[in-house]
């Protein structure tokens, strides 16, 4: 497969009602917040395992979309399967020594798996297959306006223990937003795709990817969550025509107007505009969603 | 210096890692020389030329912020590799990537801002064909027009990094005022010495109003 030729940025708005988006570890799984502004906060990698549990799913059966960091799976079993297809013996947390052999193997592990030709994967362990880095970069996703997580106590009719029996029944805690709408920047080189393989196929299931993500990742604690506009900002020149800061700048997103004083409570309180007239020469912008 | 260039780069987290604090990573205060040629290798390089670092100037205040993320402790002995697996299949395997994990914390910078000042010099791997004025040229109309090779990054990927070339008519950023007067920031990485092994180096930063004078590599410690 031809790699793709074209550099892209992204912006990925979406929005969580009553769910908790991506809990903090740290605070006792409280949705992550900004300490300095109290915006919401979404980790790159949350989204990325998103990703991956998506094509998972769309492409369980096709050969070169396996996932390489699967939930229940070892990394080292998969490495081994990089050495077994290729019959190379595999020396300890070394690469082999021999270097067109160490790139036959990262080679293969990029054509079969969809996530390490995308995101890159550093296969340097016990059973190595080198190192990758993926044309597709992601930033933290922050909440537009601060978010003000609530926690919700809920009882449950059963106990777990039988010495709790009189007790009858058990409070837990849910930590929830009520409403909060994210945005995502994301980055795709056409240098690194280059190197790894990544094709536009892969880049249109990327895109379904975001798009569709959450409608599969349904879950008690995730609330109500669906992606809402993926803009998508393709750049002529595989180099770029422009800076990213200045392509981001022109997405805007503001409430709608006399409702500024109000807790926004759904996706219709706000407005997105995107200057496509104002864009540098060389980029044009593709509103996915 | 006759082929010096000026690069402002700046992102809301950077992440810089300490060495002697990287399972749990705590930043640097301030960004490395190494992240710094990094940032300008993604903007354009070719084995002819190195990047040296000769000044850092940082604009905001220094400011540290926590984020604990669940993360992949990767490292498990092969013998759990099944013998039963046909060669070139990739076939799920299942196991529990769930108990081979961690949860780290990282301590971050929050809202940075600097001014790279560096040149490049060529490396034994020069020809004929490689002058100064081309590979300036090629980083600076790259700089300009915001084209990179790949997205330059605040010391991990998470962490991207907005950039403009600075012309050499053009004024530089204001510092902030916070970060007047001297400032030791004790030992810091340099660089990696991958010649001699991937050998660490390192250098006394000292900040004077904000601005970081980076000796040679050749006069870093290893």
């Amino acid at each position: 497969m031809t790699a793709i030729a074209n550099r892209y940025e992204f912006v990925l708005l979406f929005d969580v009602t009553n769910g908790n988006p991506n809990g903090d570890p740290d605070a006792g799984n409280l949705p992550r917040l900004d300490p300095e502004t109290n915006q919401g906060l979404v980790t790159d990698v949350c989204l990325k395992r998103k990703i991956r549990n998506y094509v998972a799913l769309e492409k369980e059966e096709d050969a070169g979309y396996a996932i390489y960091m699967q939930e229940k799976s070892v990394l080292n079993n998969q490495h081994k399967k990089a050495y077994d297809a290729l019959e190379i013996k595999p020396e300890p947390k070394k690469l082999p020594k021999d270097e067109a052999k160490a790139r036959e193997l990262t080679t293969w592990m990029c054509q079969n798996f969809f996530d390490v030709r995308t995101f890159g994967a550093v296969m340097t362990t016990e059973v190595n297959s080198g190192q990758v880095r993926g044309p597709v970069q992601m930033a933290f996703a922050s909440s537009i306006d601060p978010v003000v997580p609530m926690e919700v106590s809920i009882t449950r009719m059963a106990v777990t223990n039988e010495r709790d029996l009189e007790k009858e029944r058990t409070m837990g805690r849910k930590h929830i937003i009520p409403y909060g709408l994210y945005r995502a920047h994301g980055y795709v080189s056409a240098k690194l795709a280059e190197r790894t393989g990544f094709a536009e196929d892969d880049l249109e299931l990327l895109w379904r990817a975001l798009i569709n993500m959450f409608e599969h990742d349904r879950s008690a604690a995730r609330g109500e969550m669906s992606a809402r506009k993926l803009i998508v900002f393709k750049h002529d020149h595989p180099m770029g025509n422009a800076p990213a800061h200045v392509l981001f700048d022109s997405v805007k997103v503001a409430r709608v107007e006399g409702e500024a004083d109000t807790p926004a409570r759904h996706y219709s309180d706000y407005r997105v505009t995107v200057d496509a007239e104002g864009l540098p020469a060389g980029v044009s912008v593709d509103e996915r969603l | 210096m006759s082929f010096g260039v000026r690069l402002h780069i700046w992102g809301e987290r950077a992440c810089f890692t300490r060495p002697e604090m990287k399972v749990e990573r705590v930043s640097y205060d301030v960004i490395t020389p190494s992240a710094a040629r990094g940032i300008l290798e993604a903007i354009h390089w070719k084995p002819a030329i190195r990047w040296c670092v000769d000044r850092i100037h940082v604009l905001k205040p220094i400011r540290f912020e926590s984020i604990r993320r669940n993360e992949v402790a990767g490292k498990l002995p092969a013998g759990t590799v099944s013998k039963a697996m046909k060669a070139g299949r990739v076939d799920d395997v299942h196991y529990f990537v769930d108990q081979n994990r961690q949860q780290r914390a990282a301590t971050i910078l929050r809202d940075v801002g600097y001014v790279i000042e560096a040149h490049f010099e060529f490396t034994p791997r020069a020809d004929d064909s490689d002058t100064p004025g081309k590979h300036l040229d090629i980083f600076n109309r790259r700089a300009r027009q915001g084209q990179c090779f790949h997205m330059p990054c605040l010391g991990t990927r998470e962490f991207p990094a907005a950039f403009e070339l600075i012309e050499a008519e053009s004024d530089m950023p204001t510092i902030d005022e916070q970060l007047h007067g001297e400032r030791d920031l004790g030992f810091m990485l340099h660089d990696i010495d991958f010649a001699n092994g991937k050998t660490p180096r390192f250098f006394r930063a000292r900040m004077q109003d904000g601005v970081i004078e980076v000796p040679p590599f050749t006069e870093a410690l290893a």
